[in-house]
């Protein structure tokens, strides 16, 4: 039994599973943003399986790099917003920032 | 001079006055004493110009023409010079308006003109010193221009605009004074008197206008020629005509509208002069001489004994009056009341005559009774008396002596209104007397008593006039303020020398005992009517009469008479100028028997008829039964309307209010605890589930990760 398009999506689904764990669970906004990495590349190990092995297109591909793109913006955001947040309340503790329920 | 030459100048003579109005009225402060001179010179100006209209108007000829079509019309013709055109258009209603000349607005031009002009003048002097004497100037311009204005109409709607002009004019003229209570009272009386009357004009105008939907006098009577009549009745005919004179018995104080003249006396004399004896006042019968050819045979009968009864009921009020101004406003009443009597009777021509000679000389009487009064008034300030009233004439006598030119100008205008031959008065008079004579030969009945009345306020003219004269200017006088008087200037007499001298027979007929040989009968022909032939008395229908109805006397005499009338009146002319003779010279005996010789000693007459020296003294008691029926009645209908108003009106309103403040203390209520329940009960819901909810908003941002994934795989379990 060769390596076939189920093992991409059994890995992608346990990729996201372990990013989705470290979102919810991490207390520290860095580990948050590394659980979204691990979430995004799920998604990208998805876009490439289908792509070959349907072998139809090239635009899982194009998706898979316009996601790397989107990845690297959003850590660049996700960084500066996570430096304020320490500007702020000099830590970076996730679970002691509330005042969104204000 | 051309016709449309005379158009032009008589618009001149509309507006001349206009502008001294407004020159007075907006500069008249500033300029001071000369706005009295500039007025003056512009009633010159104007009366100038009058003048050439009245003698290219009345003895030239015109080649009828029409020039211009549409809406603007002049028409020229021997008959009439008149512009006409479209003033107010709104498509389904026009008003057409204009101003036309004939004989006897030209006549009547200079007539005005003239007075108007004299009366300026000697305010001049009169109203010197006077703290309002600028106002007092635009006052008299802005009546000359409506004056102007009526007689130059030859529509309803200018004739009424410039009717009420002269009501306001002379309403403020007569309260000039209005510090003076009585004067500010006479004022209101005589606007309020007048509205009674002008309403009945109104009524007139408008069945007119509903029936022919035109105001100009042409197409109106045109159309009554042709047989259209309003409301197809002839009696609705009659009807109209009565109430267009309405409006001429409120302006020329006939009875029983005649109350206001006389208190109308409370404003300066020259102004009594020019607007309540002379000009504003023969409006009336003027407007009745203009629309003379609607009146049928019924309304000239209303109108003739509404003369009548007013010539006869003011001249017995004159017989005892003692302020020489009430005696001669209602001698003006009287004299009226003559006019009006002369046109109802059929003698148009001599009732207009009798209008232009009244008004020479009754202007020279208020004009000299002016210059007694400012005389008495000066003498009074200069001996420091303010007790004697300086109109009374009891506080008169001697000023023979010490007013020789006044008294010799107002011995002659006694003369002439008295009906003396040589003067105006007595062919005007004469001729009325002739034609009231006349009337009651052709129809009979009780229309003798209309030359029974006429005849009978001639004596009483001569009496009362006579009277006024004696007690006033002979004698002794009867207090110190008379004995001081002292004869006024030359602006003060100038104008009592011109009227005076008007007042002469020759400038009216070179006959002193006829003027029917005068230009005057030439100028002013009777029109001929336009109502239906059977609503008309026969004997005034001018087709109908042909030459062998005359008994054969057209053969022989050279005469041609317009009709039945005429020749009649003819025939009484003698007749009537013997007994009026008669009964003047009488008249005048005994106004000298009574207060110049003594031999007959009126008090004892009053002793021996107190009732009738009462009736006549206190003026047949017509204001104190218009004060207890018409203003009692009034004020009565005012205070039940009020105590209405009080209960029944202010009672619904408070019930309104009161029923309305409980519905709001109800509905308050409601609102509090039911409205504001249910609202406040959802709020505590909303509340409740809200503070439920509130636990899931942790602030977190891991938290609402958890929920979205459980929300996602929820979704997912769900639709898949």
């Amino acid at each position: 039994m060769g390596i076939g398009i189920t093992h991409y999506v059994i890995l992608s689904a346990i990729l996201f599973c372990f990013g989705l764990f470290a979102i919810i669970t991490r207390k520290n906004a860095v580990l948050v943003l590394m659980g979204v990495e691990l979430v995004l590349n799920s998604a990208n190990i998805n876009f490439l399986a289908f792509a070959r092995f349907n072998q139809i297109n090239i635009e899982g591909h194009i998706a898979a790099i316009f996601v790397i793109m989107l990845a690297a913006i959003e850590v660049a955001v996700a960084l500066a917003i996570v430096l304020n947040i320490y500007q702020n309340y000099k830590h970076i503790n996730v679970d002691e920032i509330d005042s969104l329920k204000d | 001079m051309s016709g449309v030459g005379l158009i032009t100048i008589a618009i001149l003579i509309l507006l001349l006055p206009l502008v001294s109005f407004a020159a007075n009225i907006f500069f008249g402060k500033k300029i001071g004493r000369a706005s009295g001179i500039l007025a003056t010179s512009i009633l010159g100006l104007v009366l100038i110009l009058s003048t050439i209209v009245f003698y290219f108007k009345v003895f030239t000829n015109f080649t009828p023409t029409v020039i211009g079509s549409g809406n603007t019309l002049i028409e020229i013709s021997n008959k009439i010079l008149q512009i006409k055109f479209t003033w107010i258009d709104l498509q389904s209603v026009h008003f057409k308006v204009g101003i036309g000349i004939d004989n006897l607005a030209a006549i009547m031009l200079v007539v005005v003109a003239l007075i108007s002009f004299l009366v300026h003048l000697f305010s001049i002097e009169y109203m010197a010193g006077d703290p309002r004497f600028s106002r007092y100037f635009a006052y008299l311009g802005l009546f000359t221009f409506s004056m102007n204005g009526i007689v130059l109409a030859n529509n309803f709607l200018f004739m009424y605009i410039f009717w009420e002009l002269v009501g306001i004019s002379s309403y403020l003229l007569i309260g000039f004074w209005y510090e003076k209570k009585s004067a500010a009272d006479a004022g209101k009386k005589a606007f309020l008197v007048n509205r009674v009357g002008d309403l009945g004009f109104f009524i007139g105008i408008m069945i007119l206008y509903f029936s022919y939907g035109t105001l100009l006098f042409d197409d109106i009577f045109g159309s009554i020629a042709q047989g259209k009549l309003p409301f197809d009745s002839e009696s609705v005919l009659t009807l109209a005509g009565i109430f267009v004179f309405c409006g001429a018995i409120g302006k020329s104080a006939q009875f029983p509208l005649h109350v206001w003249l006389p208190d109308a006396m409370e404003g300066p004399t020259p102004v009594s002069a020019l607007i309540h004896a002379a000009t504003m006042v023969a409006a009336g019968v003027y407007l009745t001489a203009r629309v003379y050819v609607m009146f049928t045979a019924s309304a000239l009968s209303f109108i003739a004994s509404i003369g009548a009864i007013t010539a006869l009921l003011a001249a017995t009020i004159a017989l005892t009056q003692v302020d020489f101004k009430r005696v001669l406003a209602y001698s003006t009443v009287s004299q009226l009341g003559y006019m009006i009597m002369s046109l109802g009777v059929g003698a148009y021509t001599m009732g207009f005559f009798h209008l232009v000679t009244h008004a020479w000389f009754k202007a020279a009487l208020f004009l000299a009774s002016g210059s007694v009064i400012h005389a008495m008034h000066h003498a009074a300030h200069h001996l420091g008396d303010h007790h004697t009233d300086p109109q009374d004439i009891r506080n008169m006598g001697g000023l023979r002596r010490t007013m020789p030119w006044t008294y010799r100008t107002f011995l002659f205008v006694t003369l002439a209104i008295s009906g003396v031959p040589l003067t105006s008065g007595f062919l005007s008079k004469d001729g009325i007397l002739a034609g009231t004579l006349a009337y009651a030969q052709l129809t009979g009945g009780w229309h003798w008593l209309i030359p029974i009345a006429g005849f009978g306020a001639a004596g009483l003219t001569a009496f009362y006039m006579f009277r006024l004269l004696i007690i006033s200017f002979h004698g002794t006088p009867k207090t110190e303020v008379a004995n001081h008087t002292k004869e006024n200037n030359w602006i003060i007499l100038l104008p009592l020398f011109v009227l005076s001298i008007l007042s002469l027979w020759f400038f009216y007929s070179p006959n002193p005992f006829d003027a029917h040989q005068g230009w005057f009968p030439k100028a002013i022909v009777q029109p001929k009517s336009v109502v239906p032939e059977e609503t008309q008395w026969e004997f005034l229908l001018i087709n109908g009469y042909n030459q062998e109805k005359s008994h054969g006397v057209a053969e022989r005499v050279p005469h041609h008479y317009l009709n039945e009338f005429e020749e009649a009146m003819h025939h009484a002319h003698y007749p009537a100028m013997i007994l009026s003779l008669i009964i003047a010279g009488s008249g005048i005996l005994f106004a000298f028997l009574f207060y110049q010789f003594k031999i007959l000693n009126p008090d004892t007459i009053v002793k021996q008829f107190p009732f009738l020296y009462n009736l006549s003294f206190r003026k047949w008691y017509f204001d104190e039964i218009y004060n207890a029926t018409v203003v009692a009645g009034t004020v009565g209908l005012a205070k039940i309307s009020a105590l209405f108003d009080l209960k029944v009106i202010d009672g619904l309103v408070n019930g309104a209010a009161w029923l309305t403040r409980n519905f709001g203390y109800f509905v308050g209520y409601f609102d509090l605890y039911v409205i504001d329940g249910l609202v406040n009960l959802v709020a505590n819901v909303t509340g409740f589930f809200g503070s439920m909810v509130r636990y899931l908003q942790t602030g977190r941002v891991q938290t609402y990760v958890a929920f979205g994934v459980f929300g996602l795989i929820l979704l997912i379990y769900f639709l898949l």
